[in-house]
């Protein structure tokens, strides 16, 4: 990981550099600090309020640890009238978590996102990185349990 | 390498035509777009190199990565030429027999049929494909396979032949209006930006990718298939305007799109397209990219470039439009990806030749994602006044399993959800405001009998709360209380002044609202008060949802008749809330189930039921 002192040298000194600093904190951290916020508030020279507002108004940036895999479950429309509905609470089940929480050993985080574009083929979700379409809620199960089994192993 | 004049892009451009003269079969896989990797093109092009290497014919195939081809429901597509074959859904295993079938026995296999066939099937045929048509052609990591298409040659004619002025009135004669969902006319914007006062010559182009509308995935697919066409469309508008500086704001969740778009200014940058004397002109553009952090808001202007200038994406009340004073208080001009995309097509045809295209009020082609309920689903480009019965039942092969068309849902959550007595409306920015709903960025989700209408005003309804941002009183409160009144009426407990109080304060937050989210947040309760006001009745009077979808309104239950005893049902539900001995009838404990509905999927006899 990199040092936050690092990621905050790698931008110009300007407000405008804000939102890319945080992304990349977020990306290399998986949360924003409060250690971290306090640093890059001194560093740009803005004040601590303004950059907390910033890092609490965007859906990407959060205060608390994120797990170590991250489920997203798509809820746009054209997911929504495919049940993406009943996706989410399948996963919540068998996650035991809840949507915007984290499991208690850190392994999983579950959250919803407004659409991925990829409508098509919806229901979508993505675990981590990849991309898993046409869902439905007994696949999901089996594809979680694939996922744990690959997490323990 | 940098082309220093228009007759080094000539010759380049010829160079480079030669160099793709091939006496080669062409083998073109739509890999490198979301859907098809979601749908494994990854795997098959891999399989399909091994599969090459093993026959030893390396050498005499070419092979064409390109992006979306628009009909995702069944990607990955394989073309071949001069053979003339297309295979769809093509996997991994399949691409091998395809492969040694054509190039090693000269067969012709089993499910292939003629390009032409495809373009003549119902998907493709109504369709005109001016921006997206090419993307079969071109690798989006590719600038050569651009310019082999006649990529750029817009922007010759624009430096070489156009003043300013001829680009700005041949814009707004082309009758181009915003593909964001505002749908103001792209010139006069342009003109606006152009004569505002810059006293240090300081003006921005910014290209609006922050496609946030649940449902509308053109302009990713845009940005991931044919980059350049965009940057073409920002360096013409650049030009036209008098900006040395632009700006691409794409979203978060498109990680693919931004990846493609870096690469593309990259290699515009070589080229001499982008940066300074651009092609031995006196033009200098530089265009930079940026990433936004996940906020619907800022698919608004003013919150875009609040979010660009590093702060929160609240909008402002534009008093003084952005044209004026925009990013860092300076003129700029803020276009949707789709609109770019147009501008090169138009400069190279003419703005005589785009104005044939579509409606008096609304020129030119449309990207639509069409998607939800229908057989058909994918991105379609199809000339503005085509109907929406031609696009759902045509284009898109009507409504799978045989069940009703209810309704369709066009402009995002801001728009409106229009019944099936409005299938013969054309589709333009007009018609459709008039009907209570908006062409936004050109969502089009299908509805079938089993969408509640009540249901999905309050999923619409839940999105624009939480993308609220705040800012003023009519959006931020007035949209929690239409969301409270439609979950009430969900869970059976609505009454029926709900319905004028529903209405009244839509009205009064359409009006009072600061931005756009706001002034439009309230359509899809209007809308489908307006068009489906029974199914809000029902709910509120019978206490009962039609569609199964509003879990208090139903039960399930097993159709003793139907249950042959399989016990799949049984084994499947999460809440052991089924019982039964095997070949024996099932049974449902109402106060265990939590109505997940997995029997209902998994049940092959369809003797699971909802019942009010």
């Amino acid at each position: 990981m990199k040092e936050i002192g690092k990621i905050i040298a790698e931008f110009p000194k300007s407000p405008e550099s804000l939102i890319p600093i945080l992304q990349e904190i977020q990306e290399q951290y998986n949360y924003l600090s409060e250690e971290n916020i306090k640093e890059v508030s001194e560093k740009l020279d803005l004040p601590l309020q303004h950059v907390f507002s910033v890092a609490t108004f965007y859906n990407v940036f959060s205060l608390r640890p994120k797990g170590r895999n991250i489920v997203k479950v798509c809820m746009g429309s054209a997911c929504h009238v495919r049940g993406s509905n009943r996706i989410l609470e399948e996963i919540e089940r068998k996650l035991n978590i809840k949507n915007n929480e984290t499991s208690a050993d850190g392994r999983f985080s579950l959250e919803t996102v407004n659409c991925l574009g990829a409508c098509a083929l919806g229901p979508i979700m993505v675990v981590n990185k990849e991309f898993k379409g046409h869902l439905t809620p007994s696949e999901v199960s089996k594809l979680i349990s694939q996922e744990l089994i690959e997490e323990k192993s | 390498m940098k082309l220093d004049s228009f007759a080094d892009f000539n010759r380049e451009v010829q160079k480079l035509k030669l160099k793709k003269q091939t006496e080669k079969t062409i083998i073109t896989v739509s890999r490198d777009s979301t859907c098809c990797l979601l749908k494994g093109s990854m795997d098959l092009s891999v399989a399909l190199e091994k599969e090459l290497e093993n026959h030893k014919l390396t050498d005499k195939v070419l092979i064409n990565y390109s992006g979306c081809l628009g009909f995702c429901e069944i990607e990955p597509v394989v073309l071949i030429e001069p053979q003339n074959l297309f295979f769809q859904n093509v996997t991994a295993q399949s691409v091998q027999k395809i492969v040694s079938e054509i190039l090693v026995d000269g067969k012709i296999p089993h499910g292939s049929q003629t390009i032409e066939k495809r373009n003549e099937g119902p998907f493709y045929k109504k369709q005109l494909r001016f921006l997206t048509g090419q993307n079969e052609k071109i690798e989006p990591g590719s600038i050569d396979d651009y310019l082999v298409v006649g990529g750029y040659s817009a922007l010759v004619k624009v430096l070489e032949t156009m003043e300013p002025r001829d680009v700005i009135n041949e814009i707004k004669e082309s009758g181009l209006r915003g593909r964001g969902g505002g749908g103001f006319p792209t010139g006069k914007k342009w003109e606006s930006c152009r004569n505002a006062s810059a006293p240090d010559g300081c003006r921005y182009v910014i290209c609006n990718g922050d496609e946030g509308d649940p449902g509308a995935y053109m302009d990713r697919s845009l940005m991931e298939s044919n980059p350049h066409s965009i940057l073409e469309g920002m360096i013409i508008g650049s030009y036209a305007i008098g900006a040395n500086e632009g700006y691409i704001f794409v979203r978060a969740e498109y990680p693919l799109a931004v990846e493609h778009m870096k690469s593309a200014i990259l290699q515009a940058e070589n080229y001499g397209f982008l940066g300074s004397s651009i092609l031995g002109s006196d033009h200098n553009f530089t265009i930079h990219i940026t990433m936004g952090a996940g906020a619907f808001v800022c698919g608004e202007s003013t919150a875009l470039m609040a979010s660009l200038e590093g702060k929160a994406g609240f909008p402002r009340v534009k008093h003084i439009h952005t044209v004026e004073q925009g990013f860092r208080n300076k003129p700029s001009n803020l276009n949707n990806v789709e609109t770019w995309a147009n501008v090169p097509y138009i400069i190279s045809r003419g703005a005589q030749w785009y104005k044939q295209i579509g409606t008096a009020g609304s020129r030119g082609t449309k990207i639509f994602s069409l998607v939800g309920k229908v057989k058909n689903t994918g991105l379609i480009e199809v000339p503005m006044g085509i109907t929406l019965g031609e696009i759902i039942f045509e284009i898109g092969g009507g409504i799978p399993e045989n069940k009703n068309f209810k309704a369709v849902q066009t402009g995002g959550p801001s728009g409106g959800c229009l019944p099936e007595g409005y299938l013969d409306s054309p589709v333009d920015f007009d018609a459709l405001i008039n009907l209570g709903s908006m062409m936004g960025s050109g969502g089009m989700i299908v509805m079938d009998e089993d969408t509640c209408m009540v249901e999905i005003a309050r999923f619409y309804l839940n999105f624009l709360v939480e993308e609220s941002c705040g800012k003023c009183t009519p959006c931020r409160e007035g949209l929690w209380q239409l969301l409270s009144i439609l979950t009430r009426i969900s869970h059976g407990e609505g009454n029926m002044d709900d319905l004028t109080t529903l209405e009244e304060l839509g009205e009064m937050i359409k009006d009072s609202s600061l931005c756009a989210l706001g002034k439009t947040a309230p359509n899809p309760v209007l809308s489908t008060l307006r068009y489906f006001r029974e199914e809000y009745i029902e709910h509120i009077r019978d206490r009962k949802c039609r569609a199964g979808v509003c879990r208090d309104l139903f039960r399930y239950t097993i159709d003793k008749e139907k249950c042959t005893g399989c016990s799949v049902c049984r084994q499947k539900c999460p809440y052991k809330a089924i019982s039964g001995e095997k070949k024996e009838h099932h049974s449902i404990d109402t106060e265990i189930c939590v109505k997940c509905g997995i029997c209902f999927e998994v049940c092959k006899f369809n003797a699971v039921r909802k019942v009010s």
